[in-house]
């Protein structure tokens, strides 16, 4: 497994990754942790002429609390993230991604920016309704969850943009779950779900997010069942009838051993359990 | 943990003797030092890289191919193509039995006009920096015109488009084995049932992937490959080189996992000789997960027709198995024989009035299959015990009183079974009793607290190792083209340390412990100062290597006999110096003593002494020196056998299996070193499991590849797993001196059953009462939808 020949860089700053990435033209790519980018390099499905190393850039691996939004640098890893209790759904989610060899290596900032939609973080940002920021050329702006996910493997993160920090609004008041399905641990997910849920002072459901993993070319919320379950009751009905809802919309790639109907058939169980668990929690 | 205690750190036993102990294993050190010697490790001054272009179609014709672009590389020394390569002789299969027409395809390292599967070899690059050599490979530009692609076995055997023209058929051949009379027996049976299996292919999955290096110099070519099968490799090498063996050197270094992937003479080992005599440089070639996963053969893949007759009271009568076996696109080393191996057994452990196995080959435009751990009993015994499980749902009987009803009883042996095959020894309600001890089936049934489908499944199994008896496998009889028999030069040198060379090529079973334990009683020394060389042509004698659970009934037996000889003559010598008769030395508390006197003695050193330097004092007309060579074919094959339970439980709403408690008894004759069994249970479990619950090698309906790594090809990891619970009887093989039996495919040749009735014993409440591996979350869930069961 040998990739193209390629270019590397470790710059010491932020202000000279920017511009070794824009030196380097379309091909020059942005490496965090490497786990995604390297084996697809290794297969020469990917063959970037430059690789911009973030290691050396200091100030990507904090996490902070900033009036109730955390944020969490870049090239955190999953390691740390799933060890830091205070990110709830995102700790629990970040303890299922792969092994922990790759939980040592991989950055939360790098598995947002390479958008692959089997993976855990996109569905997490989505359900908590957080946010990335990017620095380019003009500055730094932010990106809605929302408006980060464009197409298959393609993010708002544009060439010559580096993705420095991951917000996740806090989280007071809500209940979280994460349930994931695979055949091994060590897999990506063949669906995963994110629900977050809200309840009002009589026990209804104020407010409810769910994010899907691998439900389609690009992570994404189940409104439908977000809609069906607002303002209803929450209990074991209740949840089961919404999470009926939870392929409506998708588009679940196929592959061998998951047809799209098995994936549709289980987005509706795995979400229900993802709402149990927030519901139990909130 | 077995009944001998688990003193891991025990070197001997009460009785001073090694075998029988926990010895840890010899071989060790350097490998959890990482100080290992793989074939990445070893580099040759001056060597040369080889990348490999592939075929990425099913079924070609090449109409053209352009290494221009390759060769403009600075350091591409050269590009060959099929048309290049002139060898004495086409890539090797070693089974043509009497009397039975195999269709062999022309088959070369390099694809000369068409490739026939996904990854076929159709250039090699050749260059002085191995990431470069990659690089030009890309530039290699072949024009294919595709063919249709073969892929169903099936539909191949009913005509239509053909893998090889000139063969005008995709039929390899058709084999059987057993009673004429078995539809009558099936006739005169009260209940008949038939199943249809589709046991599907795997892959070998070694962890160390494959890998060559060849050095010409001088008219001496030396080749270090990862094989299972050194001896085998320098013969073929020979032939097809136009030369002799001792002009050629092969080394089998350390070789991490071979699971029967690297039993076998490849076309990348044969070529890289050709590549380096061309150049006269050193050739290094390193496979890729990529290449391994498309390229080292596969195993399995049948489909099996199976009916089974019974009379009312559950005596069986009739066994009758149609196998349907994809052989993929060449005949490699042993192709069509795999399947034969299973037919050997297919009586299992039980009494019939007739059995009969039809065996029908097939081409299919996929990479060959070949030996993967098991080799065609995994399939025999999953359909057997399978079916053994249907047919007891069927008639309403207690499946394990059913089994233990047709059991070969214990006095029974030797025991002809109605395929002609003489089981050695064997005592089946022995280790069914004693894991019924372990474990109470009725309380591993039934719905969980959690709303899981629990269930428990039985395999008890018998299989055929110890390859091989000539007078059973040679030319007159299955027609193995060699001699199977095993070799061992056991050496003392002067100061009494010992060297063993085995003819056997171990990778990872530990058998330079199980060797020296063997060796370091006999002569009543240390295990420690008896060295195990192995892997090595250009040391000791020829051998055939490592496969077929057959090292340590046939390897280590020839070294057993070899000891023997050597113990003989040091008994001799010490009768000789100490005036007493050569019966009455013993070997005892490390020396060789006289009985009775144990004060009166030598130690293997002093003898050696006496044996080397002998200054006129040896017995009346011996040879001086302390060494004995042994060549063995044993009488028999051996019978290893076993009980094992697996029981799992099953997600309704997903179809997800977890795998929750798997016990498992195994036979496999007195233990040399209980631990060394323990890990060869584990390992083969795993492999069994792995085909029933995980892996799988799929081709689309194009025949492309659809998995080319570890992520779509799932291994377990030990997370998937339960900690196994393992125990053993010992019933000894009469074949043998030692007793043994050999136990490297045990627990996969039992696994796949037990797992397989354990999910279908779990589904029952649901509906689904069969159901063909690979047990992937989604076949189970369609199963449960197709007969309306429970679901979300």
């Amino acid at each position: 497994m040998i990739p193209a020949e390629f270019d590397y860089v470790a710059p010491e700053s932020l202000d000279a990754a920017l511009s070794a990435l824009r030196e380097g033209g379309e091909d020059a790519k942005v490496i965090a942790g490497g786990h995604s980018l390297v084996p697809l390099m290794k297969l020469r499905l990917a063959a970037p002429s430059l690789l911009v190393d973030l290691r050396r850039v200091p100030g990507l691996t904090d996490v902070q609390r900033d009036n109730g939004t955390v944020r969490i640098g870049a090239m955190t890893t999953h390691h740390r993230v799933s060890a830091s209790r205070e990110l709830g759904v995102a700790a629990m989610a970040a303890r299922t991604i792969a092994d922990q060899q790759v939980r040592n290596r991989g950055t939360i900032g790098g598995s947002l920016a390479h958008g692959d939609p089997a993976s855990d973080m996109p569905a997490v940002l989505l359900a908590l309704e957080g946010s990335v920021i990017v620095h380019g050329e003009g500055g730094e702006r932010e990106v809605a969850a929302a408006d980060l996910f464009q197409d298959y493997l393609t993010t708002a993160v544009a060439d010559g943009e580096i993705l420095t920090e991951v917000r996740l609004p806090s989280a007071d008041g809500w209940g979280a779950g994460y349930a994931k399905f695979n055949r091994r641990i060590e897999d990506w997910a063949m669906v995963a779900v994110c629900a977050a849920v809200r309840k009002a002072a009589d026990g209804s459901c104020e407010d409810v997010r769910v994010g899907l993993t691998n439900m389609a070319g690009v992570p994404l919320r189940a409104t439908a069942v977000e809609e069906a379950l607002r303002g209803s009751s929450l209990d074991a009905s209740a949840l089961a009838s919404a999470a009926e809802q939870a392929a409506e919309g998708t588009d679940p790639p196929a592959d061998l051993n998951a047809s799209a109907d098995y994936k549709r058939h289980l987005a509706r169980v795995m979400t229900r359990r993802a709402l149990e668990e927030a519901v139990a929690g909130a | 943990m077995s009944a001998e205690g688990n003193g891991h750190a025990a070197t001997n036993g009460s009785n001073g003797l090694h075998v029988g102990t926990r010895m840890r294993r010899k071989e060790d050190p350097p490998l959890i030092q990482g100080r290992g010697t793989f074939m990445d490790d070893i580099a040759l001054p001056g060597e040369l890289y080889a990348a490999f272009v592939r075929s990425p179609e099913a079924h070609a014709r090449i109409t053209n191919i352009d290494t221009g672009g390759a060769l403009a590389h600075e350091s591409v020394m050269a590009v060959y193509t099929g048309n290049d390569v002139d060898l004495d002789a086409g890539l090797p299969l070693a089974w043509v039995p009497p009397g039975v027409e195999v269709q062999a395809p022309e088959h070369w390292p390099l694809a000369k006009d068409t490739v026939k599967h996904v990854g076929d070899p159709v250039a090699v690059v050749i260059g002085t920096n191995r990431y470069a050599v990659v690089d030009a490979a890309e530039d290699v530009l072949v024009d294919y015109d595709p063919l249709p692609a073969v892929v169903d076995p099936e539909a191949a055997l009913e005509g239509g488009d053909l893998v090889h023209d000139s063969l005008g058929t995709n039929k390899v051949h058709e084999w059987s084995l057993g009673g004429e009379d078995v539809e009558a027996a099936l006739e005169a049976s009260d209940v008949v049932i038939e199943r249809r299996f589709v046991n599907h292919r795997t892959a070998g999955a070694p962890i160390e992937p494959r890998g060559v290096i060849a050095d010409y110099r001088a008219g001496d070519l030396t080749v270090w490959s990862s094989t299972q099968v050194p001896h085998f490799l320098r013969l073929f090498l020979a032939i097809q080189l136009g030369m002799t063996e001792d002009h050629i050197r092969v080394v089998a270094p350390d070789v991490g996992g071979g699971f029967g992937s690297k039993l076998q003479v490849y076309g990348e080992e044969i070529l890289l000789a050709w590549c380096s005599r061309k150049l006269s440089r050193p050739v290094k070639w390193i496979e890729t997960r990529s290449e391994n996963m498309a390229t080292a053969h596969h195993g399995r893949d049948q489909i099996a027709y199976v009916r089974m007759g019974a009379s009312s009271d559950g005596t069986f009568q009739a066994l009758h198995v149609k196998i349907i076996a994809d052989f993929g696109a060449y005949m490699m080393l042993l192709t069509p024989l795999i399947p034969s191996l299973g037919a050997f057994v297919m009586a299992g452990c039980y009494r019939w009035k007739s059995v009969r196995t039809d065996i029908t080959g097939v081409f299919t435009n996929k990479m060959a299959t070949d030996a993967i751990r098991g080799a065609g009993r995994p399939e025999a015994t999953h359909y057997i015990e399978v079916t053994i499980d249907q047919l007891a749902q069927e008639m309403d009987l207690d499946r394990i009183e059913l089994r233990r009803k047709n059991f070969i009883g214990k006095e029974e042996f030797p025991y002809e079974t109605p395929v002609g095959i003489v089981y050695d020894s064997g005592d089946y309600a022995g280790t069914l009793d004693k894991l019924l001890g372990k474990i109470d089936p009725e309380s591993e049934r039934g719905r969980t607290q959690d709303g899981k489908l629990r269930g428990i499944g039985f395999s008890t199994w018998t299989e055929i190792c110890g390859l091989a008896p000539t007078r059973v496998t040679g030319p007159g009889g299955l027609g193995v083209q060699a001699g199977l028999m095993e070799s061992a030069l056991v050496r003392v040198h002067t100061t009494g340390a010992v060297t063993v060379y085995t003819g056997t090529s171990p990778h990872g079973q530990g058998l330079e412990t199980a060797f020296a334990q063997i060796v370091a009683d006999k002569l009543g020394v240390d295990p420690q100062s008896v060295d195990v060389m192995h892997g090595d042509t250009s040391q000791g004698p020829m051998g055939l290597g490592t496969y077929g659970s057959r090292s340590l009934a046939v390897g280590g037996e020839s070294i057993a006999k070899a000891t023997d000889k050597v113990a003989a003559k040091a008994r001799a010598i010490v009768a000789h110096k100490l005036e007493a008769a050569a019966e009455d030395i013993e070997v005892r508390d490390g020396k060789f003593s006289v009985k009775g006197s144990p004060d009166k003695g030598m130690s293997l050193a002093e003898v050696a002494g006496a044996a080397y330097i002998p200054a006129g004092d040896l017995p009346e007309g011996m040879e001086p020196g302390l060494e004995e060579t042994q060549f063995y074919d044993p009488e028999n094959f051996t019978f290893p056998f076993g009980a094992h339970a697996a029981v799992v439980e099953v997600d309704p709403e997903t179809g997800k299996i977890d795998l929750v408690r798997y016990v498992a008894v195994d036979d496999c004759g007195p233990a040399i070193n209980p631990t060394l069994i323990e890990g060869q249970v584990h390992g083969g479990i795993t492999h069994g499991v792995g085909q029933a619950l995980f892996e799988q090698v799929a081709y689309d309906e194009d025949g492309q590849l659809s998995t080319g790594s570890f992520v779509s090809y799932a291994l377990p990891s030990a997370a998937e797993l339960p900690s196994f619970e393992t125990d053993r009887t010992e019933t000894p093989s009469p074949v043998n001196s030692l007793g043994v039996k050999g136990v490297g495919e045990a627990g996969t040749i039992a696994s796949s059953a037990a797992v397989t009735n354990a999910v279908i014993d779990a589904l029952r409440d649901v509906g689904v009462d069969f159901i063909n591996m690979p047990l992937t979350p989604m076949r189970v869930w369609e199963a449960m939808q197709e007969k309306g069961g429970v679901s979300a």
